[in-house]
């Protein structure tokens, strides 16, 4: 091990965890707004829309991230929609994001049962009211799990982008490895700044969903 | 030109090679699952041992391999275990290396789930009646655990198929590489190649993926109980 060559690419990686970072922020929140209102959408079955959320949902869901990005980063310039790699991976992560989103919170909505919105509308509340304070919450609790998984998975899959041309974390470690031949020091940073993302954030999920656990409704 | 581009998908074996490649990609996928089910189902009958160093060798196992994103596994045995212990793994080797490992560690946290889904009276209610472990498993719990279980084995396999896409960038020519060759080959003639190409490649996967998860998801409410 050659620490002083570690030391040295220290700055590199954390300009790149900082991107790679970065973009996973965007593509997630984005993939949220995205998979909110397709939920939405499947659930009250509106009528056109419906379909092509459903159509949307098993082409995301049934192709890899990586195969998304190079339609996006190669196949669209050529019919003159140019996208940086920065957006091609926001729009790459949004896109299969949004998706398993749209599944969690689906699973979450028809897990509240019907009887919860007859009763609101028995109580005078109006349709919106009774979504908005009686169904959410408990809807959004339930498929908070399958949400914070889906945020892991979301990053972890933004280790392609690489592949698109933008200096992440992998791009960073390919770079090292190709011109140094320091294989282990390069490797071994990477794992490294993996794990500094990663670790917390699936310390803090597990925590997280232990204490949901004791948020049954009733049962 | 642009409406012409298609045509580049039949020039000559294009699209054969294409299929090809594809065949690759399952194929590796393919082993991979084979192996992981196998192993997957023995690492979760012993997570659930209660032996601490057990315990906790399988949990930092599991949670290593979940935690690294799986092109980063590709890289460490690629890369780095071929440097560590000079030895010479092929793409096709290491990918598969790679994709067993996470797929056990996958496989076994479902099969440990499913373990820990069927209620404790009827591992003591097999006892109670005269079963040996071995008895207890093989006639009371494995059958109940093997409906919930093959639904999510049978999404693992479309995970899989999707994960292995990441091997075009540890050089094994699978679809993506024959599709990048097919796009070098008629840049001139073809300027709009990588719109098609790329294009057919994602419906490629879509067409392998979409039947499979279809059938999960047919298994999952047929067995809901």
């Amino acid at each position: 091990m050659d620490f002083d060559f570690i030391y040295n690419n220290i700055p590199m990686y954390i300009e790149a965890g900082k991107l790679t970072v970065r973009i996973a922020l965007w593509g997630i929140a984005g993939a949220v707004i995205v998979g909110f209102i397709c939920s939405l959408i499947r659930y009250y079955k509106i009528p056109v829309l419906q379909r092509i959320v459903g159509a949307y949902i098993e082409l995301s869901r049934n192709t890899p991230l990586l195969i998304q990005l190079f339609f996006l980063y190669f196949g669209l310039p050529k019919l003159g929609i140019m996208l940086s790699s920065e957006a091609c991976a926001i729009v790459g992560l949004i896109f299969l994001g949004g998706s398993y989103m749209s599944e969690a919170f689906r699973s979450g909505l028809e897990a509240v049962a019907n009887i919860q919105f007859e009763s609101g509308l028995s109580l005078g509340f109006t349709k919106f009211q009774v979504i908005r304070y009686i169904v959410l919450p408990q809807a959004i609790t339930i498929s908070i799990p399958a949400f914070l998984a889906n945020i892991i998975f979301l990053i972890k899959e933004t280790s392609v982008f690489s592949a698109v041309a933008l200096a992440d974390l992998m791009y960073v470690a390919k770079d090292l490895i190709g011109l140094y031949y320091k294989t282990d020091e390069a490797l071994l940073m990477l794992v490294t700044a993996y794990a500094i993302i990663l670790l917390p954030i699936t310390l803090i999920f597990t925590f997280v969903e232990r204490k949901l656990r004791y948020a049954g409704f009733g049962d | 030109m642009q409406d012409l581009g298609i045509s580049v998908l039949f020039e000559g074996k294009n699209f054969i090679r294409l299929l090809q490649g594809l065949w690759v990609t399952i194929e590796i996928s393919l082993i991979s699952v084979v192996i992981s089910i196998v192993l997957g189902i023995l690492l979760g009958m012993i997570m659930n041992n209660k032996n601490p160093l057990i315990k906790i060798t399988t949990k930092v196992y599991l949670e290593f391999i979940r935690i690294m994103p799986q092109l980063v596994l590709l890289f460490i045995v690629y890369f780095g275990m071929t440097k560590a212990f000079a030895i010479n793994l092929s793409g096709e080797m290491s990918a598969i290396i790679v994709f067993s490992l996470w797929g056990t560690a996958e496989m076994g946290d479902l099969v440990r789930g499913a373990l820990i889904s069927i209620p404790k009276h009827q591992y003591e209610s097999g006892r109670a009646i005269g079963l040996t472990t071995l008895q207890t498993y093989l006639y009371v719990i494995i059958p109940q655990t093997v409906r919930r279980l093959v639904p999510q084995a049978i999404n693992l396999v479309t995970r899989m198929i999707k994960t292995t896409s990441l091997i075009v960038l540890i050089g094994v020519v699978e679809v993506v590489k024959v599709g990048q060759q097919i796009i070098e080959a008629s840049r001139l003639t073809v300027p709009s190649a990588p719109l098609w190409i790329y294009g057919v490649i994602f419906f490629l996967y879509f067409i392998v993926c979409y039947p499979i998860s279809r059938l999960a998801a047919k298994l999952e409410k047929a067995w809901e109980s």
